[in-house]
């Protein structure tokens, strides 16, 4: 191994300060690792929590003319599926994988700022804690995820509960802009000798640019947040319409910042489906500057594409022709992506583990959320669709068939090297088969009851036809779906008592990450491997076979 | 000339603490942003009631604006101090401290003024957006005292060492910021609105 040292030996104490695994070390704690899995135990914990609020909302709607609960209920369980599921699952997971992967796959000790880290890390717990209390103090908020004025206003909402909802996602969103802030600082000062921009994993690249997504697109909710507060809290009258307020400013406010934040929840996703597609078809990723070069084009295009959420609004002929050119344009940079990986497996010599088998699904099935998009980006058809069930299973097909699946190909990929033991792959293609069974079957009808007009976030519906079959199956589909995550689970506890010992490099992949050990130990690495490219565990294993035209 | 700046901006990608404050500015800039567009969409919905060209007055709230802005500047002679090993950093901090505490005494009283009309924040939506604004501004420059409080506890007790230096700095930047942000406010509520 021609290893050459680039960064000092670690002092001493760090080496002992290791060894302790108390609760408080835990607590305590400013190494990237433990709060990146931190981030992610408590992405699972809230993942538990709105997976069963989905259950309850599918059982209340299995059947026509369903008194299962009360529409008060129901309100509540969609808003805090919604808050929960982005602000509390998805971006929290990201963000601790990105915590975890981004200094070991540029050969760092830590992040820029660790206890930074840790303060994004609490604030963000604390928020989403701070925001389930609301259910002790009268109602949970029964406003919808994105909280439409003048709904949300005083008159219209008098409990407490959109108070808890602004609140907490104001903590939240101050820890994330941290957190994003570290990361982009992270990757511009903490790179290895060798890691060029152009060297970067792909996965570091994405979570860079979604770093910029995350410090510029926060501060549109929070000022939002605060205007709604205080027209809450102390009168005032910016969403109020009897006094002049504007309910649409809400809107503008709302998706400026919501838009990005779709790609903030998308685009980690797309580096973590570039790191697994290549290691897994044994061949380096088709067209490495375009997939980088395609991810800004996409964060630069989410900030001009909010108002297409907005079509039913009526804003005008030219804003909404603006809008939807620019959102049929975004496709573009978005299909480029998925041509890259499609290209990437082409004559690949394929090794069909589970993570490549959720990279390849996830494939497909975020291409069919992708197209729906399109679809909603043609403001007649947006018309005609808008709040309806096509939109649930547009929505569920990029997040939970995009991000989810891709989430799952990253904890199949990555478990070995954060826990050193293998996953199971028997059970893990249970989980696989029973994901994708169960999830098609729950929003692929939904597409079809959006169509025949069945509105979302309506507690109950008629008895019209096929509309009771197809609620039954996805109802049918969520219970699939809700068990396929017990073999996940059930996976994880076997393989921390009985997985096989990983080693460092289990996959024979190539980025930085793999040259230490499983799991890492806390100063990470003791020797980085010279970088010469984009790939540098297979230019040092095989050293007369370097990615000459890589590596330049 | 450009090869310094160009050596700047290379210094600039490696310090990693002034990268940081740059990118929270930025952050902070689309915060005050929002709050900015909220005031110039709603800048025409009192057109009886309260509203800037009824209440606000610019000359004295000038008088005031002078002395935020001119405390950039001895900000700046503080850094400078601090970066070439000057004497006169505490001087240079107790002074932006000073200039910085009346633009808030200043702001207290035009709010003193405003409450006593029976101006509110419930009011109408001048009120709203008024202070809304001005308050977070506010509420920047207090955090940007204590912040430079801090300094001037540390630089009085002389343990300046390397790290406070870029402390100094992105505290700097910080103030000039906040300073950007009134130069943006200003302009839109006292002088804009006023017309």
């Amino acid at each position: 191994m021609s290893e050459i040292s680039v960064l000092p030996l670690p002092m001493r104490e760090l080496a002992e300060f290791e060894e302790k695994g108390t609760i408080l070390s835990w607590l305590s704690s400013c190494d990237h690792k433990q709060i990146g899995i931190l981030y992610l135990l408590t992405a699972v914990f809230f993942f538990i929590v709105g997976g069963c609020e989905a259950l309850f909302m599918r059982i209340q709607l299995a059947v026509p003319n369903n008194h299962f609960m009360k529409p008060e209920t129901y309100d509540q369980l969609f808003t805090m599926h919604g808050t929960t599921m982005i602000f509390l699952v998805i971006v929290p997971s990201l963000l601790g994988l990105s915590m975890y992967l981004v200094p070991l796959m540029i050969g760092a000790r830590d992040v820029a700022f660790p206890r930074l880290n840790a303060l994004g890390f609490w604030l963000l717990l604390f928020g989403g804690l701070f925001l389930y209390t609301s259910i002790f103090f009268g109602n949970a908020p029964d406003m919808g995820w994105f909280s439409y004025a003048p709904l949300s206003e005083k008159p219209y909402s008098s409990l407490p509960g959109v108070d808890f909802w602004a609140l907490g996602l104001f903590a939240i969103g101050i820890g994330t802009v941290a957190s994003g802030i570290n990361i982009i600082v992270t990757i511009l000062t903490l790179r290895a000798p060798g890691m060029k921009m152009k060297r970067l994993p792909l996965f570091a690249w994405m979570t860079f640019v979604n770093s910029f997504l995350i410090v510029f697109a926060l501060p549109a909710l929070n000022a939002a947040l605060a205007m709604l507060l205080i027209d809450r809290g102390l009168h005032a009258r910016f969403f109020t319409p009897d006094a002049g307020g504007s309910p649409i400013m809400w809107q503008h406010f709302f998706w400026s910042f919501g838009h990005p934040e779709v790609y903030i929840m998308v685009l980690p996703a797309f580096g973590i489906i570039s790191e697994v597609v290549p290691v897994f078809s044994r061949q380096p990723i088709f067209g490495y500057g375009f997939v980088a070069a395609s991810t800004v084009a996409i964060a630069l295009l989410s900030f001009a594409v909010w108002a297409h959420h907005m079509f039913a609004v009526g804003l005008g002929h030219s804003m909404d022709i603006f809008f939807a050119l620019g959102s049929m344009l975004i496709a573009v940079p978005t299909g480029i992506k998925v041509f890259n990986w499609v290209f990437t497996m082409w004559h690949g010599a394929i090794r069909y583990t589970t993570a490549m088998k959720f990279a390849t699904a996830f494939l497909i099935e975020f291409t069919i959320g992708g197209l729906s998009g399109v679809i909603f980006a043609v403001v007649p058809m947006d018309w005609q669709l808008t709040d309806t069930y096509v939109i649930v299973a547009h929505i569920h097909y990029v997040l939970f068939g995009g991000t989810m699946f891709a989430l799952f190909a990253g904890t199949y990929y990555w478990w070995p090297k954060m826990t050193g033991r293998m996953l199971s792959e028997r059970l893990g293609t249970w989980h696989f088969w029973t994901t994708v069974i169960g999830f098609n079957a729950t929003f692929f009808v939904q597409h079809m009851l959006g169509f025949a007009g069945m509105t979302r976030r309506v507690w109950s519906y008629p008895d019209l036809p096929q509309w009771g079959l197809l609620n039954m199956i996805s109802t049918a589909g969520a219970f699939v779906l809700a068990g396929s995550t017990v073999f996940l689970f059930w996976n994880m506890l076997w393989s921390k008592a009985h997985g096989k010992a990983a080693g460092s490099n289990p996959w024979e992949a190539w980025t930085l990450e793999w040259a230490t050990s499983s799991p890492p130990p806390l100063y990470n690495f003791a020797q980085v491997p010279p970088v010469k490219g984009p790939r540098p565990l297979w230019d040092l294993h095989h050293p007369e076979q370097q990615d000459r035209y890589l590596n330049k | 000339m450009t090869e310094t700046l160009a050596a700047q901006g290379e210094d600039l990608l490696h310090d990693k603490t002034r990268l940081a404050i740059l990118l929270f500015i930025a952050s902070e800039a689309i915060f005050f942003a929002c709050l900015i567009a909220a005031y110039v969409r709603y800048a025409s919905a009192s057109p009886l009631g309260p509203n800037a060209k009824s209440v606000l007055d610019p000359m004295k709230t000038g008088f005031y604006t002078a002395c935020l802005l001119s405390s950039s500047i001895t900000i700046y002679f503080a850094e400078r101090a601090q970066r070439l090993r000057q004497a006169g950093v505490s001087r240079w901090l107790a002074g932006t401290m000073f200039l910085g505490a009346v633009f808030l005494y200043g702001e207290m009283q035009e709010y003193r003024k405003l409450l006593d009309e029976n101006v509110t924040v419930s009011r109408n939506l001048f009120g709203s957006t008024y202070y809304t604004l001005t308050g977070f501004h506010a509420l920047h420059v207090t955090v940007g005292l204590v912040l430079l409080g801090t300094m001037l506890v540390i630089s009085l007790r002389r343990k300046m060492r390397k790290p406070q230096h870029s402390a100094l700095t992105c505290i700097s930047y910080y103030w000039h910021f906040v300073d950007a942000v009134w130069v943006a406010v200003f302009s839109v509520v006292y002088l804009w609105s006023t017309q």
